[in-house]
């Protein structure tokens, strides 16, 4: 639980955020603002890619220009598509220890506070400055095991067999807009493959930022967790802040087989002038489980909703996310649950606060699909409003064509109660540190699911948004 | 030595006054029990005395050493030795009881007000709070003696607790926050025999000179636990009679309804 404790010390960092540092970053390469076929061919011919990789991209351009922009969810006509760049390279080669990694990289994220996670899981940290993965160290343990743990563009390289057989085919380019936007214009993320019966224990983590004024944002990530093994990926991110709109729109593709187990978890903290436009999506085999576990604060708008299309017997998805939604903010999240297969179970729970006039909206589907006999799924949504000018809303979608079933959906709205905050204030605890209490008492269902440093984190981070909220 | 004085305390919600002028002295090592029928504004007191916002003040004035804290935050009046033991305690879910404690005693006791330096500058949780080591030593020698489980500190504050546990727990954390002066709400009330013999035993340990307690209750037989120097009666928003113990032997055997017909549509308080 943050109290009061970090309150003090994260005054500094806090005025700093707000302010909205950057580092002078130093591009070696950088495409021009905008997106056409030129500059698909930079991009490739940068990295180096093979041709089936440039041909990819250059079709899935012709479906970005050709689709039109989603006119449900959040409003997304602030995003100006030429006034972004869509690439840019900044230093070359990676570092592969702590060592390597540039001295103003560093400070940014000692200024950003939060550097704890980086000196703890020096191994096995995957960093991403700008589109470059420039810090990656994989513990020799994993190596040894036949882990592959690579930023994507090493792993299309260095297994171009892998990468060709799975990229694209849980969240092929004409799936949105966004996701074919990414696939032309992708760049850094995470190749994660796990062999057969390999258990990693520790937690594979990458963590990255944006720093480029108006610097798109596209990673792309493919993680494949062979039967039996299992795996935690950790993705962690926060950006400083800049005057005009930032666009990061990632892709997230996860092949969960036979009795195999992933757990995916992310705590993003985007500055607020960023539109979060992400697709993440699982599909678990027979006796497989998936876990996405998503933390959302920050951003101007988010729109993402995890989701796990289970398709062998008794396969399992669970979906926790929390959105934290303040001023001037839309975070529009939630999850999706497509049983495809008998004897499959599913559970999501999502937790909402909002203040300031944020507004919060949970986006569910669940679907049970012919022949998903025997199936069950529950869906829990909670809202916390902290003031009358917030807003949360719910819009769930179920589609059930299976007779056999066993379907539960619970939504509640609250708010912050007098009763609890007189209560804990009259114990000594100042009106503010009482409102974080209950706020994080709120989501610690979830924060307990969390590795320890993004638990911590993400108290540290909500503590943050609560400050001067209450009286 | 301390001295909780309300002065002539009239207080309310919106247009209805509920306190009609309160006036009652607690000195330090003193212990006074309040009774009263249901509704004649005992928590209301207490609250007011605790800082609650809903209620406003009419007139009169409450002193801590002869300083008003009507101005002072829930608290800052915690902070300044005022403790009330809640008749209906608060669930907070998610919250532990220990988190809770350290947060609330590292409040109290003044660490949060330091500055953080040295190795713990900039750093993240427990940077100013009380050592977890001295805060978890300290709790369990706490809990032991006050006949808590060991497994209340990880469970969620007050979620889900049985009315003898909440009332347990409130007197764990008034013997976490060694208050000045206590007022207990109804401490008593919905316990069974052994919970109200544990809950009593709390509060004599916890009666030492230095300590103040205001004991609001209903019923005469927490004083059979807890012996009180003087006894209150409490009716429509004031203070009517003030004696020694008999007087709630008296009023165990003529009941509320003698209290009643006695003050009812007294103009002025009695005592
Ligand atoms: N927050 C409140 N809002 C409205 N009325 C209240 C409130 N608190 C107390 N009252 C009223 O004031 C009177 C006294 O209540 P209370 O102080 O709880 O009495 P007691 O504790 O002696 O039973 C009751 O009539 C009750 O309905
Ligand atoms: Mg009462």
């Amino acid at each position: 639980m943050a109290t009061h404790a970090d309150r003090e010390a994260l005054k500094g960092v806090k005025d700093e955020y707000e302010y909205g540092f950057h580092d002078n970053e130093k591009p070696i390469f950088k495409t021009e603002r905008g997106i056409n076929h030129a500059v698909i061919d930079q991009i490739s011919d940068q990295k180096n890619e093979p041709d089936w990789m440039r041909e990819f991209r250059h079709q899935a351009l012709d479906i970005f220009l050709s689709k039109p922009m989603p006119t449900w969810g959040a409003d997304l006509s602030g995003i100006d598509f030429d006034e972004i760049f869509y690439y840019l390279k900044p230093s070359d080669g990676k570092g592969t220890s702590w060592d390597d990694v540039p001295e103003d990289i560093k400070r940014t994220f000692d200024r950003l506070g939060i550097p704890e996670a980086e000196r703890k899981f020096l191994a096995g940290v995957g960093a991403q400055y700008d589109s470059e993965v420039i810090y990656h160290s994989l513990r020799e343990e994993w190596e040894r095991i036949g882990v592959i743990f690579l930023d994507m563009d090493s792993g299309l390289r260095e297994h171009p067999e892998i990468v060709r057989e799975y990229f694209a085919t849980i969240i092929p380019a004409s799936d949105n807009k966004f996701a074919a936007l990414n696939s032309a214009v992708w760049s850094g993320g995470s190749f994660v493959y796990v062999p057969k019966g390999v258990h990693v224990d520790i937690p594979l983590q990458a963590y990255f930022r944006i720093n480029a004024q108006n610097m798109g944002q596209f990673e792309r990530t493919l993680i494949i967790v062979e039967e039996g093994a299992s795996v935690h990926y950790v993705e962690g991110c926060t950006a400083p802040i800049y005057s005009s709109n930032s666009l990061h729109s990632a892709v997230v593709e996860i092949i969960i087989k036979k009795g195999a187990r992933c757990r995916y978890t992310t705590i993003q903290n985007w500055s607020t002038d960023v539109y979060n436009l992400v697709t993440k999506r699982a599909v678990a085999y027979e006796g497989a489980t998936m876990e996405w576990i998503d933390g959302n604060l920050g951003s101007k708008v988010t729109m993402k909703d995890p989701a796990v299309y289970m398709l062998g017997p008794k396969a399992h998805g669970e979906i926790l996310s929390i959105a934290f939604a303040g001023h001037g903010q839309h975070q529009d999240a939630g999850g999706k649950v497509v049983h495809g297969a008998p004897y499959t179970s599913s559970k999501i729970v999502s937790k909402s606060i909002s203040k300031d006039g944020g507004r919060a909206s949970y986006r569910g589907l669940l679907r049970v699909g012919k022949g998903a006999h025997h199936s069950k799924s529950n869906v829990v949504c909670d809202a916390l409003l902290l003031d009358e000018r917030s807003r949360s809303d719910t819009y769930p979608y179920i589609e059930i064509e299976e007779d056999n079933v066993s379907v539960g959906h619970e939504a509640s709205v609250s708010k912050i109660g007098e009763e609890q905050l007189f209560y804990l204030q009259s114990r000594g605890i100042g009106v503010d540190e009482a409102a974080a209490m209950i706020v994080g008492g709120f989501i610690e269902p979830l924060v307990k699911e969390l590795p320890m440093e993004y638990a911590v984190e993400m108290n540290r981070l909500i503590q943050l948004q609560m400050e001067g909220t209450i009286g | 030595m301390s001295v909780l004085e309300i002065r002539n305390l009239r207080a309310g919600v919106e247009d209805k006054e509920i306190l009609k002028g309160v006036n009652l002295t607690l000195d330090s090592g003193e212990i006074h029990a309040l009774m009263g029928p249901n509704g004649s504004g005992k928590s209301t007191l207490a609250y007011v005395v605790a800082g609650h916002p809903h209620y406003q003040i009419y007139g009169g004035d409450i002193l801590l050493d002869g300083e008003s804290i009507l101005e002072m935050e829930p608290d800052e009046r915690c902070k300044a030795g005022i403790f009330l033991a809640f008749q209906y305690p608060v669930a907070v879910p998610g919250v532990s009881v220990a988190n809770f404690l350290r947060t609330a005693v590292s409040n109290v006791r003044g660490y949060t007000a330091q500055p953080t330096e040295g190795e713990n500058r900039g750093a993240v949780i427990g940077s100013n709070l009380m050592p977890m080591r001295e805060f978890r030593k300290e709790i369990n020698d706490k809990m032991k003696e006050f006949n808590v489980d060991p497994s209340f500190a990880r469970r969620y504050l007050n979620d889900g607790f049985s009315g003898g546990e909440k009332k347990r727990t409130e007197v764990l954390q008034m013997a976490m926050l060694a208050p000045k002066f206590a007022i207990m709400d109804e401490s008593d009330s919905g316990l069974d025999i052994d919970a109200l013999r544990v809950v009593s035993e709390g509060i004599n340990k916890l009666a030492t000179p230095e300590r103040g307690f205001l004991l609001i209750t209903h019923y005469q037989r927490l004083l059979n636990y807890v012996k009180p120097d003087k006894v209150s009666i409490f009716y429509d928003g004031r203070i009517v009679m003030t004696g020694g113990p008999e007087i709630a032997l008296m009023l165990e055997e003529r009941g509320y309804g003698w209290v009643e017909k006695e003050f009812a549509g007294a103009a002025e308080p009695v005592a």
